[in-house]
């Protein structure tokens, strides 16, 4: 047991690759029954050994647990580093649930090269993981840029009329961000190490490493050009990835075209890497930066809250709609976050599980009706709610997951991230919750139009409602809908020390430069010894 | 002078026997046996390997032999081993390839071997005169052999747009060197550096020698503006001998590059430093951009390698000691890397120049999943994607570059490396996004020395992806040899 405990992260994190070799090198391409069976298995027991990280995590405990330390590439000082904060747990858990069900929802809708679908689809899960749980900078940037090459394929391969497109668009996107990201990374680890000579800018003259808990404690030093520039380099990465108005342009093509797996996949982890970085890296590292920041990010995100809403709103297309929505939901999370107040990285925090899960669940329920007309323009249905009454159910539980009806996940996020905004700057709040109204009305009016009134397509009349397996794909997620809807509390409890850190940190950077020094001696208490090397100056 | 000082040159001495032996093989065997030849070259230089080890590794600390001509150093262990190794790789790649065609093994062969020799001489070279020997003999060899398929046109373009400017670069570099003699009245690296360290006035003569020198260096790695011969001499090329110059001479032209700048001429870095600057930049951006549209496989991989000489050149405007090893490490990386991209480029050519073009690679997944896997995996790694040995390599230089402080440089760089993702991966896209069912991919060639070769570069790619100690150690502990640590 207590060897599990300690490779717990190892286990979660590389138990996806073993499936996907298990299948390249130990199962025939003609046995498709046998590869989707390995496919679920690994996802599924993947999944399993997620669900004790919620129980033993201990929300009083140091920040990070869990933690795998060792030697990698010593001649940089790059360190082979796991460990989870109870933020992390959460994206971890949504990952493994959202991987498993990507898996079991595709054995009926891909037909074609079956062996290498579920292979990209394995590694993206080690990929997405190994993203939430590094602790050293290098190592969560091999992970942030391992997972786009089996995105890539899953769109260009298995993907629709436009699917070459998209995925190169997809992947350059997200590369040219992430490169300016290593620069902004490098450019922090020579400022702790010897400094940038010919920039004349002095370094700390730290031991080298890239280890983030290390550089949460040097954040106070970082003076605020180089935070300016570090920032400027991590938003640009993290900014594509969110996809944050104007940088969002290839989310609805990657959506629209990506199989619907895929696109699960996309809204429900992807998207919240992008969030993530922001959360874990930008605000602690660089507190000063980020305090300039907010103003801007603040009027890029209701931007983005707006013109999503209103863009899908004129959407003929159901995909598209939901692809559009996911830009308005993240820009309503980026709002909440940079509004710097506890309720707001809380509820944004929250508002991060819920898109993935109620988002995941749209694109899943637009797959399945796609599946069965290959078709998926709202005009060509009407009435649906006679012909599949249990499919029009799930939908309108989703739905209104989506747009934050009380009892549901979307209301307990929205409400928080608003009271937050709320507390910031209240105009804000009321542009973003425009936002939130806007967002009812396009998801109401599109349930309306496809599934109320009369069968008016002839092509839909003895169309078959969700059988067994459809339906068990969708009920793990109205399961999380209500239980974060009713009894959201563990969940906010297992982020609030992860939340506390962030905030300590930020708030640190606006006092005397002479006291953070004791405030880093303060931090270091509560960080694993391991996790906080030597303060040099 | 006594005789001793030759031991720890036998290496080469039995090199240059082995290869005038190979050629006389080879002219009794005409266009026979030619993966006997290919064994037998790959035999001496086997044993060339070892006779490094045993006698020509600098035991009792670096010195130099035969009158300061030579170093015996680490640096130039590394550099012989590095180019014989990738001289081995391609004489096992080109056997079935020669004997597919319609030429002779022999001189093919024996021109490897010479072209090698020249590269071991420039990587110990310790005075500009043997430098600039080892340089030709290597230069002349590549000539020959870029025009190896005399009936051939394209050969033959690509073989005299080589050698003119080749010869052009040469002169340039020989009257760069001459005006260094006359500013400093020397021709030993060690001199020179120790007068440049003395002197501290500008001395206009002397910069020009040096940016004379580094222009013919530029020319040799194939940077910019001195690029111009490299896609027609790589087009042109049999695709074997294209594999072979966009690795071997280029690591050598290198360490020469690296024993000039980060030693000899190190002391006046401040004076070169903008011109590599602008070369490196330069070269990066254009090398990459004009990739983009190329249709044909070994074009693109021609203005590829321009670019990733572009990546190496930043590591000598770092000019530090780390630089210096990230460099070494670079070029290690990106011989295995690029000679397992050319070694598909040649499983795709069962005759002629067939093969060549983006589009015949199209369904090539379905057909031969594990070859696609392979040039998928040297496409990723070219473009530097981890967990691939490209990203280790472009992330020590790009680390090399920021810690020196040159940010807009890294930048340039990070962001043409983002592009060429776009090119790489239009083969991907061939292989694995298109079907294929209209035109017939052309059909692989089965060769088992080909397949190991490329399974080795497989091998290797993905090992220094995860796990670069190994190498860093052996580049780190070149740096002393030329001062810098």
């Amino acid at each position: 047991m207590e060897f599990l405990q300690h490779e717990l992260l190892n286990i979660i994190c590389y138990l996806p690759l073993v499936g996907a070799l298990l299948i390249i090198f130990g199962i025939n391409r003609e046995n498709t029954k046998a590869i989707k069976a390995v496919a679920t298995v690994t996802a599924g027991l993947d999944f399993l050994a997620a669900v004790p990280l919620w129980f033993l995590y201990k929300p009083a405990g140091p920040e990070f647990q869990f933690v795998i330390q060792g030697k990698w590439i010593p001649s940089l000082g790059i360190q082979y580093y796991f460990g989870v904060d109870g933020f992390a747990i959460l994206l971890i858990l949504l990952s493994t649930l959202l991987t498993f069900i990507a898996v079991y929802s595709s054995f009926t809708a891909i037909t074609h090269r079956v062996k290498e679908y579920y292979v990209f689809l394995l590694l993206l899960g080690t990929g997405m993981l190994g993203v939430f749980m590094s602790l050293d900078f290098i190592l969560f940037y091999v992970f942030w840029e391992v997972m786009l090459v089996p995105m890539y394929f899953l769109i260009g391969v298995w993907g629709g009329p436009r699917k070459l497109y998209a995925a190169i668009k997809f992947f350059l996107y997200t590369l040219v961000g992430s490169v300016l990201m290593l620069v902004g990374i490098l450019a922090l680890y020579f400022f702790n190490g010897p400094g940038l000579a010919a920039i004349g800018l002095k370094g700390l003259g730290n031991p080298a490493t890239f280890s983030i808990p290390h550089l949460f404690t040097i954040a106070p030093q970082i003076p605020a050009s180089l935070q300016f520039w570090v920032f400027l380099a991590f938003f640009i990465g993290f900014a594509i990835k969110v996809p944050m108005w104007p940088f969002h342009t290839w989310l609805p093509d990657a959506h629209v075209e990506a199989p619907t797996a895929g696109s699960v996949i996309l809204a429900g982890v992807l998207l919240k890497m992008g969030t993530y970085g922001f959360v874990r890296f930008s605000l602690p590292m660089l507190p000063k930066a980020t305090l300039k920041a907010v103003p801007w990010i603040a009027v890029l995100g209701i931007i983005a809250i707006i013109y999503g809403a209103l863009v899908a709103m004129a959407q003929k297309d159901m995909k598209k709609l939901v692809a559009y929505s996911s830009v308005s939901h993240m820009g309503l999370i980026m709002v909440g976050l940079f509004a710097l107040d506890p309720a707001g990285i809380r509820g944004a925090i929250l508002q991060m599980v819920n898109h993935g899960v109620s988002t995941g669940a749209l694109f899943l329920l637009v797959g399945l009706v796609y599946e069965r007309r290959h078709n998926r323009m709202i005009a060509e249905y009407g009435g649906l709610a006679k012909v599949m009454p249990i499919y029009a159910t799930f939908f309108a539980v989703m739905t209104m997951s989506s747009i934050g009806l009380p009892t549901l996940n979307g209301f307990v996020g929205e409400f928080t991230t608003l009271m937050g905004i709320f507390k910031a700057n209240w105009v804000w709040a009321m542009f973003a919750a425009v936002g939130v109204i806007l967002g009812a009305a396009y998801m109401l009016w599109m349930y309306q139009r496809v599934f109320f009134g009369e069968v008016t397509n002839e092509k839909n009349k003895d169309l078959k409602d969700l059988n067994l397996r459809e339906q068990w794909t969708l009920i793990p997620l109205v399961i999380l809908a209500f239980w974060i809807g009713l009894y959201p509390k563990p969940f906010f409890n297992r982020m609030a020390p992860s939340v506390d850190h962030i905030l300590q940190r930020v708030e640190r950077a606006t006092q005397q430069p002479n006291e953070a020094r004791q405030q880093i001696a303060a931090i270091t208490k509560t960080t694993p010894p391991s996790a906080a090397p030597s303060q040099g100056e | 002078m006594s005789l001793s000082q030759f031991i720890p040159f036998l290496p080469e001495i039995f090199l240059a026997v082995a290869g005038f032996a190979i050629l006389l093989a080879g002219i009794s065997l005409g266009k026979r046996g030619a993966r006997g030849l290919s064994l037998l070259s790959l035999g001496s230089l086997a044993v060339t390997a070892i006779l490094i080890w045993v006698v020509g590794r600098p035991v009792e600390g670096a010195h130099t032999i035969l009158g300061g001509m030579l170093f015996v150093d680490t640096f130039a262990v590394y550099f012989k081993l590095l180019t014989m190794t990738a001289s081995g790789i391609v004489l096992l790649m080109s056997a079935g390839y020669l004997e597919r065609s319609d030429y002779s093994p022999g001189e093919f062969d024996a021109l490897i071997l010479f072209a090698t020799l020249g590269m071991m001489i420039m990587a110990s070279g310790a005075n500009l005169v043997s430098l600039y020997v080892g340089l030709e003999l290597m230069a002349l060899s590549q000539y020959v052999l870029v025009g190896y398929f005399k009936l051939e046109l394209k050969s033959n373009e690509g073989a005299v747009k080589y050698f003119v400017l080749g010869a052009l670069s040469s002169g340039v570099l020989v009257y760069g060197i001459s005006l260094l003699y006359g500013a400093l009245g020397t021709l030993d690296l060690g001199a020179i550096r120790a007068a440049l360290t003395a002197s501290d006035t500008v001395n206009w003569t002397l910069n020009l020698g040096i940016i004379l020198v580094g222009f013919g260096m530029l020319f040799k790695v194939a940077a910019v503006p001195f690029h111009v011969w490299t896609p027609d001499a790589y087009e042109g090329a049999p695709t074997p001998v294209t594999a072979f110059i966009s690795v071997g001479p280029k690591a050598a032209a290198f360490a020469m590059f690296l024993r000039l700048f980060l030693g000899a001429f190190h002391p006046e870095l401040a004076q070169w430093r903008i011109v590599m600057w602008i070369a490196a930049a330069a070269t990066v951006i254009y090398g990459n951009i004009a990739a983009l549209t190329q249709d044909n496989v070994k074009r693109m991989l021609a203005y590829s390698s321009i670019a990733h000489a572009g990546y190496a050149l930043i590591g000598i405007v770092a000019g530090t000691a780390m630089g210096l090893w990230s460099v070494m490490v670079y070029m290690l990386i990106y011989t295995f890397m690029n000679l397992g991209a050319f070694g598909f480029v040649i499983m795709l050519e069962t005759r002629g120049y067939a093969g060549e073009r983006v589009g015949d690679y199209a369904g090539l997944a379905k057909r031969h999943p594990g070859a696609a896997a392979g040039m998928l995996i040297f496409m990723l790694s070219l473009a530097g994607i981890p967990p691939t040995a490209g990203f280790m390599g472009k992330l020590y230089v790009f680390s090399s570059a920021v810690q020196a402080g040159y940010i807009w440089l890294v930048v340039i760089a990070v962001v043409m490396s983002a592009v060429s993702l776009y090119y790489y991966f239009r083969i991907v896209v061939e292989m694995y996004l298109k079907d294929g069912d209209e035109d017939e991919p052309a059909p692989l060639v089965r060769d088992r020395w080909l397949d190991a070769m490329i399974g080795l570069c497989v091998f290797v790619t993905l090992f220094l992806g995860v796990y670069p100690a190994p190498v860093v150690g052996l580049a780190q502990s070149g740096v002393h040899a030329l001062g810098l640590g």
